[in-house]
């Protein structure tokens, strides 16, 4: 099921487009990826989602049904540009924001004691923020998104400012509040994150939405039939041996076991690939190059580039 | 409006909360206690050092006339002991030598030797009774010139004290006794109360807006509630830390008088009556303050106060308190919310506060002509309304004008409160962009 539709969303400020007639649908219980370079109109979106900003045009669905001012408090959000009040304390400061979500009192101090021992930051509760550093203040602040339990969690760069251990400590998070039911939009540019937890994205660029799908068949889509290819042997003139088909962009030769990429002309199936290349040497290992989110995201972007520009 | 009641609470209790507003709610009326009690209580411990002086007089004009007081004594002195004294006035008996020459009366000086500085007191003891016999002396040369008999007595029947009373005729034709002074002492101070007050907690508004903007806390909180609420809370909460402050200053303040009238006693209040007659009206200085005149000042000033329509101005103080607080912290806020900068905040909030200070210029002549039409358009104009009509309400001003008065600024209160509103939610989410007026009037025009 869709926990969040948006259809054919569009927002104009003073003349400049920031969304054209965008559509995602995001389904329960799922990491949404929300991709694009910067300026491409992800941040409006987000804000509409939010309902911070309300669109020119279009629908937007929560659980099926119109949206309502009171999903707002179903749904976190962590902003990329975030803040706390530097002078106030991590625990009343943590209180307030979740009061503000519709909590009680009591419920969100229940809520923010598990949180703080889990993350063991107890000991933060009575500091002011600005003693904490970035990275303490990012922890407070993620706590402070989830603490509500929403049902639709939006972050924006979540990782920026964290160290490495601290950003594992946070995707396993994510991925614990996905398996427990949270759906969740991502917006990074982050790529290799994105391939990590992702399981569908949506490409925006130039307030247009341009690509839209799971990840993996996305990814399929994108493919060049590229094959990394170890072999063991000895095959004078390759290319003349292997024929027209085949398009041999790297050979490494100089070493027992060599190396080539080589791409697939025309080919109907792997198994067609190894059966022609079993004829000329030994197979060591054996590779389809599936391209990256990261060659995915260049490749779409300049192509819409292009396009728009003619 | 629960999360508006949140938000208020915030503003107001981490503001109550902070060091700085507890030592300035508790120090500043401790300090106007000090500055007012202080010089009264200084100017009772007089000068209480015993001085003799002496004095050499030729003339004979002074001599025996010039009476010594508890601790300043005159001691007359011949002729050779002053000869020796203005040669080397080293003298453990004289604090000063005093010569009167002999052509005093042409020339008016006299001349005081020391070897210290002699005190502004010691000297204008001196000068004043000098004054005193040698203008009585003239002016008795004068009239035994004209031989009439009893002139001097006939000339000084003939000095008097003008004193005109104000009165001001009630709506039913009584008369009431008013005082101008007093109407203007209250304009005044109400008038600077309102100024003091829309100005400091206006600014308060906007820096809590833009410290909300620069640490970009807002995004989180406005996706949680509406901005306008977060600006409604912000404004009211603020506004109540305004209200506590001044209702602890006037506890405080009531609590102070009250010790130290106690502590002090009757001597201080005396002289601090004293220094206030000495103030509204220079020649009545002299006066003592328990004599009966004194005590009947003070009753009737009291009445005058009474006369006055004391709950109009409360309640008409309250209104303009509050009213013009709203009008401003609302653009105040909008300031905020549009700006990055503390330079780009102080340019923008100049034309803002134009009106503001404008009205504190023409407070002066508000208070001179109060029915005038500077006074009467400054006070209809909802943006000097709040301080020039305080001014003016003492004085009295017909009902319907008060009343249009006050609509106009409560209708312009929901106007601007509509505008700010619009130009905050806009300007809280705009980073890095160096915004002008004609920028801002582009956002009143965009949805949501």
């Amino acid at each position: 099921m869709d926990i969040f539709q948006a259809n054919d969303i569009v927002k104009e400020y003073a003349g400049h487009v920031a969304l054209s007639s965008v559509s995602i649908s995001v389904k329960e219980a799922s990491i949404f990826g929300l991709l694009g370079p910067n300026g491409a109109g992800k941040t409006t979106l987000i804000r509409i989602i939010n309902q911070i900003t309300a669109p020119d045009s279009g629908e937007l669905f929560f659980e099926g049904r119109p949206v309502k001012a009171n999903d707002i408090y179903q749904i976190g959000y962590l902003p990329e540009e975030r803040g706390l009040y530097k002078k106030m304390k991590v625990g009343e400061q943590a209180l307030y924001l979740a009061q503000l979500k519709g909590m009680t009192k009591n419920d969100a101090l229940k809520s923010l004691k598990y949180w703080f021992e889990k993350f063991e930051i107890q000991a933060w509760w009575g500091k002011k923020v600005e003693e904490l550093s970035k990275g303490m203040a990012q922890k407070v602040q993620f706590i402070t998104t989830v603490i509500h339990q929403p049902k639709l969690l939006i972050f924006d760069e979540p990782f920026s400012g964290f160290d490495p251990i601290n950003t594992n400590l946070l995707k396993n998070e994510i991925l614990e509040l996905k398996k427990k039911g949270t759906t969740i939009i991502f917006s990074t540019h982050n790529m290799s994150s994105v391939e990590e937890i992702c399981d569908h994205i949506a490409l925006i660029n130039q307030s247009k939405k341009v690509l839209d799908g799971q990840i993996d068949q996305v990814r399929e889509k994108f493919k060049t039939n590229t094959f990394e290819i170890v072999y063991r042997g000895e095959v004078p003139n390759l290319q003349y041996h292997l024929g027209s088909n085949f398009n041999i962009l790297e050979h490494d030769g100089s070493s027992l076991l060599k190396q080539m990429k080589v791409q697939f002309l025309n080919g109907q199936s792997n198994n067609e690939l190894l059966r022609i290349l079993m004829n000329q040497f030994e197979i060591v290992s054996f590779k389809e190059l599936i391209p990256s989110m990261n060659d995915v995201f260049i490749h779409v972007v300049e192509q819409n580039n292009r396009e728009i520009k003619k | 409006m629960n999360k508006s009641f949140l938000i208020l609470k915030r503003e107001y209790l981490t503001r109550v909360k902070k060091k700085s507003f507890i030592i300035m709610t508790l120090l500043v009326p401790i300090m106007m206690a000090a500055l007012t009690i202080l010089p009264t209580y200084l100017a009772m411990m007089d000068d209480k050092e015993e001085r003799t002086i002496a004095v050499f007089d030729p003339t004979g004009l002074i001599l025996n006339r010039l009476e010594s007081n508890e601790f300043t004594k005159f001691h007359y002195i011949p002729e050779q002991e002053f000869q020796g004294l203005s040669k080397n006035f080293s003298s453990d008996k004289y604090y000063a030598l005093l010569h009167i020459p002999a052509n005093i009366l042409t020339t008016n000086k006299a001349e005081m030797i020391s070897d210290k500085q002699v005190t502004f007191d010691i000297k204008n003891l001196v000068t004043r009774r000098i004054e005193n016999i040698i203008e009585g002396e003239k002016r008795k040369q004068v009239i035994d010139e004209t031989g009439v008999p009893d002139l001097e007595k006939r000339l000084s029947a003939t000095k008097t004290d003008i004193t005109v009373e104000t009165i001001k005729l009630g709506d039913k034709g009584e008369a009431v006794k008013s005082s101008t002074e007093i109407a203007m002492a209250i304009g005044y101070a109400a008038g600077f109360l309102i100024y003091m007050f829309v100005f400091i907690y206006g600014t308060m508004v906007m820096r809590g807006v833009m410290e909300e903007k620069s640490s970009r806390i807002v995004e989180v909180i406005i996706s949680s509630v509406k901005p306008f609420q977060l600006l409604f809370g912000k404004i009211v909460g603020i506004g109540l830390v305004g209200l506590t402050q001044i209702a602890i200053w006037i506890v405080l303040g009531i609590a102070i008088v009250t010790g130290l009238t106690a502590f002090v006693g009757q001597e201080a209040t005396e002289a601090a009556t004293q220094a206030q007659n000495i103030m509204a009206n220079p020649a009545m200085g002299q006066m003592a303050a328990n004599t009966p005149e004194a005590q009947n000042k003070v009753i009737e000033i009291i009445g005058m106060i009474g006369n006055l329509n004391i709950p109009l101005i409360i309640f008409a103080l309250f209104f303009y308190f509050i009213g013009g607080f709203i009008l401003y912290a609302s653009l105040m806020g909008a300031i905020g919310s549009a700006v990055d900068s503390d330079e780009d905040a102080q340019q923008m909030m100049l034309p803002v506060t134009m009106p503001l200070i404008f009205s504190i210029i023409i407070l002066f002549a508000v208070a001179k002509n109060p029915e005038g039409p500077l006074a009467f358009w400054a006070s209809m104009i909802p943006l000097t309304s709040p301080v020039t009509m305080m001014v003016r309400i003492p004085f009295g001003v017909p009902v319907w004008e008060i009343i249009l008065s006050m609509v106009l600024l409560i209708a312009t209160i929901f106007g601007t409160i509509w505008v700010a509103g619009k130009i905050y939610r806009t300007g809280i989410l705009m980073y890095g962009k160096k915004v002008n007026l004609k920028e801002i009037v582009k956002w009143l025009f965009y949805k949501n």
